[in-house]
C-alpha cells in the first residue's frame, strides 16, 4: 500500500475529485505534506501523547494546526481551544486551525462529553501549546543568537526585545517540519495578566459557514458509489432485553422496488441506489415480529421502578439525618416523579460506512471516535487498528443519541454489500430507538429549625443506567442485555445536585438504581437526570422557605456558605431585580396568573442560578415561561459569548424538557415517534432570556454546557407554586397536570 | 419520469419516481445544502424551499408539483433578494444570513435552512414585523438547541438594517 493509498485500497485523490462539492475526502486540510508527519492519516491512533509533534503543527506560512480531540457539536467548544492554544502560542486567531476529528489523525482525548472540552481538553491543549512554543523560542535562540530571556513573540514572529528587526517567524523556524519534542508538560505558561485572546468574545469559526448555508453536516456527506441504507425495525423500542426480533421477512413485499435486504443476526435494513427506494423499501418490507409486552407504560412506570430489586449505594452520608429530624421544626416530605427523555435531535443521525476485506471507514457524529472504533470493531469482527473512525458534526445530539447505532448499522450493511452505504435514521428511528434520558422517582425529606436553618436532609433516588450496547450491536451479535446499575457510568443519584449548596451537617442521599431490563433504553441526556434532582430538591427547600415564612431567595442566602453558590444566587437574582416575597402569598384572581421563582443547580462542577417569572392559565392548564433569567460561575471563562450562548440553549431546552417532553409508551413499545407525540417547545412559546456570566479568571474553568438546566426547571416549578399556591410534583408541566392538580384544591 | 424544473432561477431536467419529495432531488440530483432532512412529515421545518416566494416543506413535495414554477432553495436567496429589491447585483448572503452571524446565533446550525428560509418570507411580506408577528410567523420551525431568542434578534436587526435605520 502506498502513502496515497488507504486502508481500503482507494486513493485520496479519487475521493477528492469526485465531482461534486459534498464528497467524501479525508480531511487533508493542515496536514503538511512532506517529512515525518506526511504519515498522519495513513497511520491508526492513538498517538504518543507526551510527543508534541501528536498535537500541534508549525506550518511554513506561519500558522499552526492544533490536533483537537474535543469535537465541535455547535457548543463552540473549538474556538474556545483555538483560543487556548493561540494565547499560549503568542499567535492571532487567523493563524491557527483544527481538523476533523479522525483516529488516524487526532490524539484520543477522550468523549466530547460532561460539558468537559475547555475544562479537561482546556489544560492539555495549553500545556502543549506552551511547550511548542518553548521548543519554538529554543530554535529563535539559536538563529538569532541571543537567549530566550530577551526574546518577544508577536503573531509568530519572534524578535529580540527592542530590536524588532532581528527577528524570524515560527514557519520560518520549523515550517512543516515535526518539533521531535516531549511534551513534559513543564513549559511556563503564560500569566493570566497577559491574555489577550483568552477571556475575550472571539466570533465562533464555525458560524459564517453556518450562516451562509455552505457548513457540511454529515447529513450532506456522500461518497463514491455508496448506497443508501435503512433500519427496518418495529416502531418505536420494546422492552430493553427483549430486542426486536424477524419471525419472517417477507420478501415479495418489495419485489417492486429496486432494493435489497440486508441481514445480520436479527438486524434488517434495506439499501438502494436511490434514497427514496430505500425509504420506501423500508416501510414496505413486511416483516413479522416476535410479540411482546413487557413494558409498563407510562401508567406503571414508577410503581415497577419502587418495587424493582434495586442495587442501592449511598451517595453522601453526613452526620445522623435521623435524629436531626426529630428536633427539627417543621420537615417538609413528597415524592417526585421524572419523565423519561429524548434527545431527538433536530435532524435524525447520519453516517456513512465503507467497509471491505482491508478495513472500514466509518462516518459518524459521534461523541467518541475512539470509543466508536472500539464498537465497531466488534460488530465487524475486525481488529480494531483496521477501522479508521471520522466525525463530522451533525445535528446537535445533548447526549448519546443514535448515533452509534446508525454508525453501526451503515457500517454492518456495507460489510454485507461489499459498497458504502449512507444511512439516515428516519424521524421515528431516531424518536423510537433513542437511548433515554432515564425516569426518575425521589421521595425527597428536609427538616428546618425554628430560625430557618436546614438541619436535615433526606434524599432517595431511584433511576436506572446506562452503558449499553447499541441495538445495532445487540441486534447483529445476538449479544444479552449489558448495563451498569453502579459505579460512575451508571448516572447515580449526583451528590451536586441534591442540597449540596446549602450548608446541612446531617444530610443523606442514596441512590437506588433500578435494572434496565425490562424498562427503556437509557443513557446521559444534557444535565443527565440534574432536571429531575434540581425539580425534586429545589421545590422541598422553596417549600422549607414557606414553612420558615421567608423570601425564598432570603431562605437560600441564609443557608449557603460557599462563596460561590452565594454569588451565581445574587447574580441572578440582581439580573431579575428580586423583590422579596414569601412564596405564593399574593395569589392573583382571574383566569391567567403569574408567579416568579428562584432555583440553584448543577451537574458535576460550575455553579448555576435561575429566575423564572412564568404566566398559568388556570383554565387551560397553559404555562408560559414569559422571562428567564440566568447565572453561571463555571470559573476562567475563554468565551464569555460562547458561554451566554450556552446559558441560554440550556434555558430554552430545559424550558422544554419542564413543560413538555415525555417519551410515551404502552407495554409493547414508545409510541412517541415524531414532533406530534413528543412536542418540544416551539418559537411562538420561548421565553426571553438574560443571561449572566460570572468570570472568575482565577479558578480552573468548568463545564458550561449543561450547568443551568437543573436551576431553570427548579426556578419555573416553584414560579408555579408563586403563582397558584399549589405543588406540581410530576413533570412535564402539562396542561392536564395542571389543571388535575389546581382541582385537588378547590 | 423526468421532469423540468427551474431551481434557483436556472432551469434542470431531474429524473425521478412520481412519488419522490422534492428534498431528496435538490439533495441527491442537485447536491444543494440548503435543504435538508429532519422529519419527513413537515413537522419541523428543515427542508423548507420557496416556492413561488411562499414558503413549502419539500418533504412532503412531490418534485411532480414544482413544473413551471419558481423554486428558491438557500443557496438562491441572495439572488432572489436582489430580486424583490431591484438590486443590481447580489449580495454575497441575504441580510438575514448576516444578521445570523453578527448575533452568533447558529449552534448546531441544522435548522437555519428553514429559519433563514422562513424568516426572509417574512420580511418580504412584512418589512417590519411586530415581535408577535415573528412568533407567529416562525411557529413551524423548531430548534433543539434553543437559539429561539437569538432567530428573534437576528429577523429584527436584518429588518432595520433592510429599511436603512442602521447599518
Amino acid at each position: 500500500m502506498s502513502a496515497h493509498q488507504t486502508a481500503l485500497g482507494f486513493s485520496r485523490r479519487d475521493l477528492l475529485k469526485g465531482g461534486g462539492a459534498l464528497i467524501v475526502g479525508f480531511s487533508m486540510a493542515g496536514v503538511p505534506a512532506g517529512g515525518a508527519l506526511a504519515a498522519r492519516g495513513d497511520v491508526a491512533g492513538p498517538f504518543d501523547m507526551s510527543a508534541i509533534d501528536t498535537w500541534i503543527a508549525i506550518h511554513a506560512d506561519n500558522t499552526a494546526t492544533v490536533y483537537l480531540g474535543k469535537g465541535e457539536f455547535g457548543q463552540g467548544n473549538t474556538t474556545g481551544l483555538l483560543q487556548i492554544a493561540a494565547e499560549e502560542l503568542d499567535l492571532d486567531m487567523s493563524q491557527v486551525r483544527s481538523v476533523q476529528l479522525d483516529t488516524n489523525v487526532v490524539p484520543n482525548q477522550g468523549a466530547t462529553v460532561s460539558s468537559a472540552s475547555i475544562e479537561r481538553g482546556g489544560p492539555q491543549i495549553r500545556a502543549a501549546a506552551a511547550e511548542a512554543r518553548r521548543a519554538l523560542l529554543n530554535l529563535a535562540s539559536t538563529r538569532l543568537a541571543m537567549q530566550v530571556g530577551s526574546l518577544v513573540v508577536n503573531n509568530g514572529i519572534v524578535s529580540i526585545d527592542g530590536h524588532q528587526a532581528q527577528s524570524v517567524s515560527y514557519g520560518a523556524l520549523l515550517g512543516d517540519k515535526p518539533f521531535n519534542v516531549k511534551f513534559t508538560g513543564t513549559a511556563p505558561q503564560k500569566a493570566i495578566t497577559r491574555y489577550k485572546v483568552v477571556g475575550t468574545n472571539v466570533p465562533r469559526v464555525d458560524i459564517p459557514e453556518k450562516a451562509a448555508g455552505t457548513y457540511t453536516h454529515m447529513q450532506h456527506l456522500r461518497m463514491p458509489g455508496m448506497l443508501h441504507g435503512r433500519v427496518v425495525r418495529p416502531r418505536g423500542q420494546r422492552a430493553y432485553g427483549v430486542g426486536a426480533k424477524p419471525l419472517a421477512i417477507d420478501e415479495s413485499s418489495i419485489k417492486d422496488i429496486p432494493a435489497r435486504i440486508v441481514r445480520k443476526g436479527d438486524f434488517v435494513g434495506v439499501v438502494a441506489e436511490n434514497e427514496w427506494d430505500a425509504i420506501r423499501a423500508s416501510r414496505a418490507l413486511k416483516v413479522t415480529w416476535q410479540e411482546t409486552s413487557a413494558l409498563p407504560g407510562n401508567a406503571d412506570l414508577f410503581t415497577r421502578m419502587r418495587a424493582a430489586k434495586t442495587s442501592d449505594v449511598t451517595i453522601v452520608d453526613w452526620g445522623d439525618a435521623e435524629k436531626a429530624f426529630a428536633k427539627a421544626a417543621h420537615v417538609s416530605t413528597a415524592t417526585y416523579y421524572c419523565p423519561y427523555q429524548s434527545h431527538a435531535p433536530f435532524g435524525p443521525n447520519c453516517a456513512i460506512g465503507d467497509v471491505g476485506p482491508n478495513g472500514a471507514l466509518v462516518i459518524s457524529s459521534t461523541q467518541d471516535i475512539y470509543g466508536s472504533r472500539d464498537m465497531l470493531a466488534e460488530v465487524l469482527s475486525l481488529p480494531v487498528n483496521k477501522v479508521r473512525v471520522q466525525y463530522v458534526e451533525g445535528s446537535g445530539t445533548f447526549g448519546r443519541s443514535c448515533y452509534e447505532d446508525c454508525a453501526q448499522a451503515a457500517a454492518v450493511m456495507s460489510q454485507a454489500v461489499g459498497k458504502p452505504v449512507r444511512v439516515q435514521f428516519m424521524r421515528s428511528d431516531e424518536h423510537g430507538w433513542d437511548d433515554y434520558g432515564p425516569a426518575h422517582l425521589a421521595d425527597v425529606r428536609a427538616g428546618i429549625d425554628a430560625n430557618g436553618k436546614i438541619v436535615a436532609y433526606q434524599y432517595n433516588g431511584w433511576q436506572h443506567g446506562w452503558l449499553i450496547n447499541e441495538t445495532t450491536h445487540e441486534l447483529v451479535l445476538n449479544t444479552p442485555p449489558k448495563e451498569r446499575t453502579t459505579g460512575a457510568m451508571s448516572i447515580p443519584v449526583n451528590r451536586m445536585s441534591t442540597g449540596s449548596m446549602y450548608q446541612i451537617a446531617d444530610r443523606r442521599v442514596v441512590s437506588h438504581m433500578v435494572p434496565m431490563v425490562g424498562l427503556l433504553k437509557g443513557a446521559p441526556l444534557r444535565s443527565p437526570l440534574d432536571l429531575s434532582f434540581a425539580f425534586a430538591s429545589e421545590q422541598t427547600i422553596d417549600e422549607l422557605a414557606v414553612a420558615a415564612k421567608m423570601d425564598p431567595l432570603e431562605f437560600r442566602r441564609k443557608n449557603i456558605g460557599d462563596a460561590r453558590w452565594l454569588g451565581v444566587l445574587n447574580a441572578a437574582a440582581q439580573a431579575a431585580a428580586w423583590t422579596p416575597k414569601i412564596s405564593g402569598s399574593a395569589l392573583g384572581n382571574g383566569d391567567v396568573v403569574t408567579g416568579r421563582g428562584i432555583g440553584l443547580g448543577t451537574h458535576h462542577v460550575s455553579y448555576g442560578a435561575a429566575v423564572a417569572d412564568i404566566e398559568v392559565n388556570k383554565r387551560t392548564g397553559v404555562i408560559v415561561a414569559k422571562r428567564l433569567f440566568g447565572a453561571l460561575d463555571c470559573g476562567q471563562i475563554v468565551n464569555p459569548a460562547a458561554v451566554e450562548a450556552q446559558i441560554m440553549g440550556q434555558m430554552i431546552q430545559a424550558t422544554s424538557r419542564t413543560l413538555k417532553e415525555e417519551v410515551l409508551f404502552d407495554k409493547e413499545g414508545v409510541t412517541s415517534l415524531d414532533w406530534m407525540s413528543y412536542p418540544v417547545l416551539r418559537f411562538g412559546e420561548h421565553p426571553e432570556v438574560v443571561t449572566v456570566v460570572v468570570q472568575r479568571l482565577d479558578e480552573p474553568s468548568s463545564g458550561a454546557g449543561e450547568e443551568v438546566m437543573g436551576a431553570t426547571t427548579a426556578a419555573i416549578a416553584n414560579a408555579f407554586y408563586d403563582a397558584t399556591g399549589v405543588r406540581l410534583r410530576q413533570f412535564p408541566l402539562t396542561p392536564d397536570r395542571v389543571k388535575a392538580a389546581l382541582a385537588t384544591r378547590t | 419520469m423526468e421532469y423540468q424544473i427551474t431551481v434557483n432561477g436556472t432551469a434542470r431536467t431531474v429524473i425521478a419516481n412520481p412519488d419522490t419529495p422534492l428534498l431528496y432531488v435538490l439533495m441527491n440530483e442537485l447536491s444543494l445544502k440548503g435543504p435538508r432532512f429532519g422529519c419527513g412529515l413537515a413537522q419541523c421545518g428543515s427542508c423548507s424551499v420557496l416556492l413561488d416566494g411562499v414558503e413549502v416543506r419539500s418533504c412532503i413535495t412531490p418534485v411532480a408539483d414544482v413544473q413551471g414554477r419558481a423554486l428558491t432553495t438557500l443557496e438562491g436567496l441572495p439572488a432572489l433578494y436582489a430580486q424583490q429589491k431591484g438590486l443590481a447585483q447580489a449580495p454575497a448572503m441575504h441580510p438575514l444570513q448576516q444578521a445570523f452571524i453578527d448575533v452568533q446565533a447558529p449552534q448546531c446550525g441544522y435548522c437555519y435552512n428553514g429559519m433563514t428560509i422562513k424568516g426572509s418570507e417574512l420580511l418580504a411580506k412584512i418589512p417590519k414585523p411586530t415581535e408577535a408577528e415573528i412568533r407567529t410567523h416562525m411557529d413551524g420551525h423548531l430548534c433543539r438547541c434553543g437559539t429561539y431568542p437569538r432567530v428573534m434578534k437576528a429577523i429584527q436587526l436584518a429588518s432595520s438594517r433592510i429599511a436603512g435605520e442602521i447599518r
